[in-house]
């Protein structure tokens, strides 16, 4: 079902970043450079990095959601819809947000306005974006909140965002940003601050709605176990670049990139005998001490002289795309040797 | 709700009774005995005797206290030594002509102090910005009385356009009572939409990185929505209970301004009284007062409250 659907949306793409640098503040050095990646309908991406990679950065940009004069794009190539996305019309893109593309983010606990009622903050976002009563916007804010399996959601449509647990409010966001049926729905980390079995439900609750509407999802994660439970496809992003890209299988089984495999192997398994977890070196390196060639250069264990030059996309077919100089992996075992 | 002002009235009885104690106090530690000053010239120790007893002097400290508490209880004040009117009713004469001029002068200072703050904050580190944050020290900066000499000259001397000076009771002519006003309230008003300014900014930059408002613009509202109602909403309640201390403040400390005016208000009330060595009057002044602001504080603890849906449920 998940394949078909993966097959479908492989022949247009639902959101097309094909090339996406940013800067902040008046430093020359882009944060983002050069990320590239694609969603299709129904398809789930999930872009995996550690902290401060860019991830958050990447689809804030994307939602026109960064802080004003914060940020510079330096470089956009986007199609959202095979129609051009253009970053700074901001008009266009309010329109887009909460009705085309929404998000829900990390901090359920925080991210609903303490001052209103919840049935309102939800109702408010159905009637942005369309011409109904607020009788109406109503109704589909109930609705919604049954969907997002909130009990009695008539009663809980009057309650405030305190009165819920962070599980709860999670579910208020979801329902929320799928008020509209919005085509995209990027997810920032949406249960990292929840507990363990909390996170599942709600996993299992986007990814219920996401073969219900057949919408496409970015997963924005640094949780690999996530990733393996969710992802058609993912992205790896390492100091604003998306170093490795591909079918979640090809991640899995076949990485190529050094960062990739350092991030794999870091991941505790349950079979097998206990080893100490492994780790990749070093800390991700600043907009400052940002190396000129490739990004993962200061931690790589190839690293070579070639790598002070900007690395390759390699393509290794099916989607699977890898920044490196020495990929494939062979070749490069080869020279390091 | 009940229940929680019922509680922070409780709280304010304390408090009550502590100044009460103060206010007492002041009478006896001050230098100065209003009964030499009744008895005149002669200083007769019959007369004085005589007054001693009829004022309750020969008493015991707490015993004194204690009557006039009971006393100030059912709305006897005492008698202004000077004019012989109970002191109750000269607060009563006084107290609306400065309730008025803090109204006015408050209502200036919100419609100026909390849209200039709002927009100082959206054009956070722009043209706009600076200019009302100068406006705004300007404002904090001028003494009063030099505004109030400066616009007398300006608006009453040289265009003529408002009186310089004077009262007109708000219930017989209520636009003339406005009129006569205007500038009295607006030189006490400037400081106060200056102080509001302030913090409606800082309490508007606070919120406008919330997350709450970054999921408001996630919806796709408009800007202008996202603004005053997600984030103006919540930063609403700091704002409110300064406006009730600040209100609370402006009835006790409009003397300067009453002065420059000739407003027969509470500060002159305040000023001749204590000219006059007149300590029934400046009791009953500092009572009103802190009770005054007793109750402001109360209306802030309220608006707090109702403001907050949190609090609002226990």
């Amino acid at each position: 079902m998940v394949s078909k659907l993966v097959q479908n949306a492989s022949s247009a793409p639902l959101l097309d970043v094909r090339r996406l640098s940013l800067g902040f503040g008046d430093s020359q050095t882009d944060l983002l450079k050069g990320v590239r990646y694609s969603v299709g309908r129904g398809e789930t991406l999930c872009i995996v990095g550690e902290s401060g990679c860019g991830k958050s950065v990447s689809s804030l940009a994307i939602m026109g959601l960064l802080p004003k004069g914060a940020a510079h794009i330096t470089e956009a190539d986007i199609s959202f819809l095979d129609e051009p996305y253009d970053l700074d019309d901001t008009v266009a893109l309010r329109r887009h947000r909460g009705a085309d593309i929404a998000m829900i983010f990390q901090e359920p606990m925080s991210s609903l306005n303490p001052a209103f009622k919840i049935g309102d903050q939800i109702a408010e976002a159905v009637t942005a974006h369309n011409d109904v009563t607020d009788a109406q916007a109503r109704e589909r804010a109930i609705e919604m909140l049954d969907r997002v399996g909130i009990p009695s959601p008539k009663a809980r449509m009057n309650e405030y965002p305190h009165q819920l647990s962070g599980g709860m409010r999670q579910r208020v966001m979801i329902a929320m940003a799928l008020a509209n049926d919005p085509k995209l729905l990027i997810a920032d980390e949406p249960t990292t601050a929840l507990d363990v079995t909390i996170q599942s439900q709600i996993l299992d609750l986007i990814r219920t709605l996401q073969a219900e509407t057949g919408m496409g999802t970015i997963m924005i994660t640094h949780d690999l176990g996530v990733v393996a439970e969710i992802a058609d496809k993912v992205a790896v992003m390492y100091a604003g670049t998306i170093v490795e890209s591909g079918s979640a299988e090809a991640i899995f089984n076949d990485p190529q990139h050094p960062y990739t495999i350092g991030l794999i192997s870091s991941m505790p398994k349950l079979s097998g005998p206990r080893e100490r977890l492994s780790t990749v070196p070093g800390t991700v390196p600043t907009v400052q001490t940002m190396p000129a060639g490739c990004r993962f250069s200061t931690r790589c264990p190839f690293a070579q002289d070639i790598c002070n030059e900007t690395p390759p996309q390699r393509d290794f077919g099916a989607g699977h795309e890898v920044l490196c100089h020495f990929a494939p992996l062979d070749l490069r075992l080869e020279r390091s040797a | 709700m009940l229940s929680f002002i019922l509680r922070r009235l409780l709280v304010a009885i304390p408090t009550i009774i502590l100044i009460s104690i103060f206010v007492f106090a002041l009478q006896k530690l001050l230098p100065g005995d209003p009964i030499l000053a009744m008895a005149g010239e002669e200083r007769d120790p019959e007369t004085i005797a005589f007054l001693r007893e009829k004022y309750g002097m020969n008493d015991p400290i707490p015993v004194q206290y204690l009557k006039w508490v009971g006393n100030a209880l059912t709305g006897d004040l005492g008698i202004s030594l000077r004019t012989n009117q109970p002191v109750l009713e000269l607060i009563g004469e006084k107290l609306p002509v400065t309730i008025q001029l803090a109204t006015m002068a408050m209502i200036f200072a919100i419609s100026i102090g909390i849209p200039a703050g709002i927009l100082s904050a959206i054009k956070k580190g722009t043209a706009i910005d600076y200019v009302a944050n100068v406006v705004a020290l300007s404002g904090l900066s001028i003494p009063n009385f030099w505004l109030g000499i400066m616009l007398i000259l300006l608006v009453s001397v040289k265009w003529q356009l408002l009186p310089a000076s004077g009262y007109v009771p708000f219930d017989e002519d209520p636009l003339r009572s406005i009129q006569v006003m205007i500038m009295p309230a607006f030189v006490l008003g400037t400081a106060l939409a200056a102080t509001l300014m302030r913090h409606t900014r800082s309490a508007m930059l606070t919120v406008l990185t919330s997350d709450y408002v970054r999921t408001a613009r996630a919806k796709g509202l408009k800007e202008r929505r996202v603004i005053l109602k997600h984030a103006f909403r919540n930063a609403l309640t700091p704002i409110v209970t300064l406006s009730a201390l600040l209100f609370g403040e402006l009835i006790a400390g409009a003397v300067l301004t009453e002065q420059i005016f000739t407003v027969p208000g509470f500060g002159k009330l305040v000023v001749d009284a204590v000219f006059n060595r007149d300590y029934a009057v400046v009791q009953g002044i500092v009572l009103v007062t802190a009770v005054g602001f007793i109750v402001m504080n109360l209306l802030a603890d309220v608006a707090y409250v109702l403001l907050n849906p949190r609090l609002r449920k226990q």
